[in-house]
């Protein structure tokens, strides 16, 4: 009914291939496209700055994620390690005098070589061992983050990010620091809707269902693994500066933690395994939610309608963060993104519930 | 660099080493049984520690008999927990287990200081707080009951191994289905291994409780514990044991004498760092079982 699917007959193979072959689908986007380009417009500036900017932003770093994690099927928990490395190379670079945009292709090389080095020693392993072994090496990079004071300008030292601009735009105001994470977040999910369609997108599939079926059909899984860990890791290095300018604007290393490491992997897997609107929705479930839900507790507890002590509100974003996952993971494993699967396919034969589409 | 200072280090890091080893056999019970890596371990010995300090403090219970009602509670929060998050993530790729173990992290992180407060609480087990001096060398009387208590927890679990039980736990760690084929209730058998963790959460709550107090940051021993579950191998109890030693060792004697020229943190690189080598050089750890994989 509402995803009307009559009158869709491919007769060439371009159409058949197209991202979104049902109208209503291009309609959903062509209004989701339209209602983030005009955001600034009718968003008010606190909306804008710490909802909108930072859900867009963590977005593009579960994409990149998603690239490793979904597609190529490589378990990280030392993401928020590789977003680091981006942010303090950007920083670094820009304040030594190089152009922004050039700061940001620094950014994503080096997080791409570090990373391909975390890939690298990884090799050999997989599963729960490369979850252990990305980790260590979160721990890794965080220690030399922090004792190297050239790189975090001492051991409780702030980096505050320079005035920038990005092709001749300045990003000092909100909007446009906004634009720019939307720019990013865009060419991020371009990238990934189309990179399932391409050979390489289809080595790093074979690769994730089982590396040695994957050589068995001549696609060398060493080499596409890091690959795979390239290319996620520069995704990752740009999104990091680009959150260290848009949004921080000032870093430091405990904006990197082991906890946002797991943070992005629950994004990851509450939205959907390797699923591109999952990414956006889980970003948005994990990031948004607690603090919803904190603020609405919060609201109770000043007017005394629920007893409970700021003890213990200071505590629930955690545990709702927790909650949440074990919630999606038990219900809706495949997650948010299934859900929202189901609802489609719900409304594609609407009225008909038992028609088969 | 005297050898004194040395033999210190070795001795109180052994000691360490082995109250890790506490951590870490929750961790392999649970492994060894279910092959469920639980990630939650760490925050479980912080409940555990919570409960302690509640029954001890709060309700002025002796000491001793909090202790017995934690393990009580624990064993049973251990099998609630099997039975109502664990058991339907069966079948499920490991990466959503090991997120699902990381939100049941979370959820404890959130809940023992957000009901019982999150300031540091001291857990008084009644011990004398006077190093042990041997010779001219300074042991911590905490850490060697700890370190005790830890060697006395492996060896009861190798023998708890041997009785009729743990035999059925062995079987069940070896194969699901043939286990089920000759009457074993595995499902029973991973609650048991849970319970078990629960208990071992008990004894490694109350003395590192009693070391460093009792909040959240108790949750981040699952660091050190998982260096020495992967060194030792995740299956392996012996494995705890030697490994709690070596990881304890080298996480003492080293950062003893690097600590002062770079300035503090070396502690976690080097549990990083014996993280790593293990999995690059000996994914299975020393005493762990390799597996093999078909196509």
């Amino acid at each position: 009914m509402f995803y009307r699917l009559s009158g869709i007959k491919h007769t060439r193979y371009a159409s058949s291939r197209a991202l979104w072959p049902v109208t209503a689908d291009r309609r959903i986007m062509q209004l989701l496209v339209a209602l983030a380009l005009l955001a600034p417009f009718f968003l008010s500036d606190l909306y804008l700055t710490s909802y909108m900017l930072p859900w867009l932003i963590w977005t593009a770093a579960a994409l990149s994620l998603t690239l490793l994690m979904g597609m190529a099927g490589q378990l990280h928990f030392g993401f928020a390690a590789v977003l680091a490395i981006g942010a303090y190379t950007s920083i670094h670079l820009t304040r030594a005098g190089v152009p922004f945009e050039f700061a940001l292709l620094g950014a994503g090389l080096m997080s791409a070589f570090i990373g391909v080095i975390f890939g690298a020693a990884a090799l050999r392993v997989k599963g729960l061992y490369l979850v252990m072994a990305t980790l260590a090496m979160q721990y890794l990079v965080e220690w030399v983050i922090i004792n190297v004071p050239a790189i975090s300008g001492g051991a409780q030292a702030t980096l505050s990010t320079p005035d920038v601009t990005f092709l001749f735009m300045p990003l000092q105001s909100d909007a446009s620091l906004y634009y720019m994470a939307l720019l990013w977040t865009v060419v991020v999910t371009l990238l990934l809707l189309n990179i399932k369609r391409t050979s390489f997108g289809r080595a790093l599939v074979a690769v994730r269902d089982k590396d040695f079926a994957a050589a068995v059909i001549g696609v060398d899984p060493v080499r596409y693994k890091l690959l795979a860990f390239f290319a996620a890791s520069f995704l990752g290095g740009v999104t990091g500066a680009i959150l260290a300018f848009c949004y921080y604007q000032a870093v430091t290393p405990e904006q990197f933690g082991f906890n946002v490491s797991i943070q992005l992997v629950a994004m990851v897997l509450v939205g959907g395994l390797g699923s591109v609107i999952g990414a956006y929705l889980g970003a948005g479930f994990v990031l948004l939610l607690p603090i919803v839900l904190t603020n609405v507790l919060a609201f109770l507890a000043t007017y005394e309608w629920i007893p409970i002590s700021f003890n213990l509100i200071a505590h629930i974003p955690l545990m709702v963060y927790g909650a949440l996952i074990i919630g999606v993971l038990l219900y809706e494993p495949l997650g948010l993104a299934k859900i929202y699967d189901n609802l489609r396919k719900y409304f594609v034969v609407w009225p008909f519930r038992h028609t088969q589409s | 660099m005297d050898i004194q200072f040395l033999i210190e280090l070795i001795i109180n890091g052994a000691l360490t080493g082995l109250m890790y080893s506490l951590v870490a056999l929750g961790i392999v019970l649970i492994y060894k049984s279910s092959g469920v890596p639980n990630l939650a371990q760490g925050a479980m010995v912080m409940i555990a520690a919570y409960l302690i300090w509640m029954f001890a403090h709060l309700l002025g219970i002796p000491i001793v008999f909090a202790i017995l009602l934690a393990i009580v509670g624990m064993f049973l929060f251990g099998m609630v927990t099997e039975r109502l998050l664990l058991r339907k993530m069966v079948g499920q790729p490991i990466i959503m287990v090991v997120m699902l173990t990381l939100g049941l992290e979370s959820l404890l992180r959130g809940l023992g200081p957000g009901l019982l407060g999150a300031s540091p609480k001291s857990l008084d087990l009644g011990l004398d707080m006077m190093p042990i001096i041997v010779g001219d060398v300074f042991i911590n009387r905490e850490y060697l009951v700890g370190g005790i208590i830890g060697g006395l927890m492996v060896a009861g679990a190798l023998l708890f191994f041997r009785t009729r039980i743990g035999t059925k736990l062995r079987a069940v760690s070896d194969d699901h289905v043939s286990s089920w084929s000759v009457g074993i209730s595995v499902e029973r058998a991973v609650a048991i291994s849970w319970g078990l963790a629960g208990i071992s959460a008990v004894a490694a709550g109350a003395m590192w409780g009693s070391v460093q107090g009792v909040d959240w940051t108790l949750t981040a021993l699952l660091f050190p514990a998982v260096a020495v579950v992967i060194l030792g191998g995740l299956d392996s109890i012996y494995g705890v044991f030697v490994a709690g030693l070596i990881v304890g060792i080298l996480g003492s004697v080293i950062p003893g004498y690097v600590d002062p020229l770079v300035g503090g943190g070396t502690r976690d690189v080097v549990t990083s760092l014996i993280i790593l080598l293990t999995i690059i050089f000996r994914p299975h750890g020393i005493f762990g079982r390799e597996d093999i994989e078909r196509v």
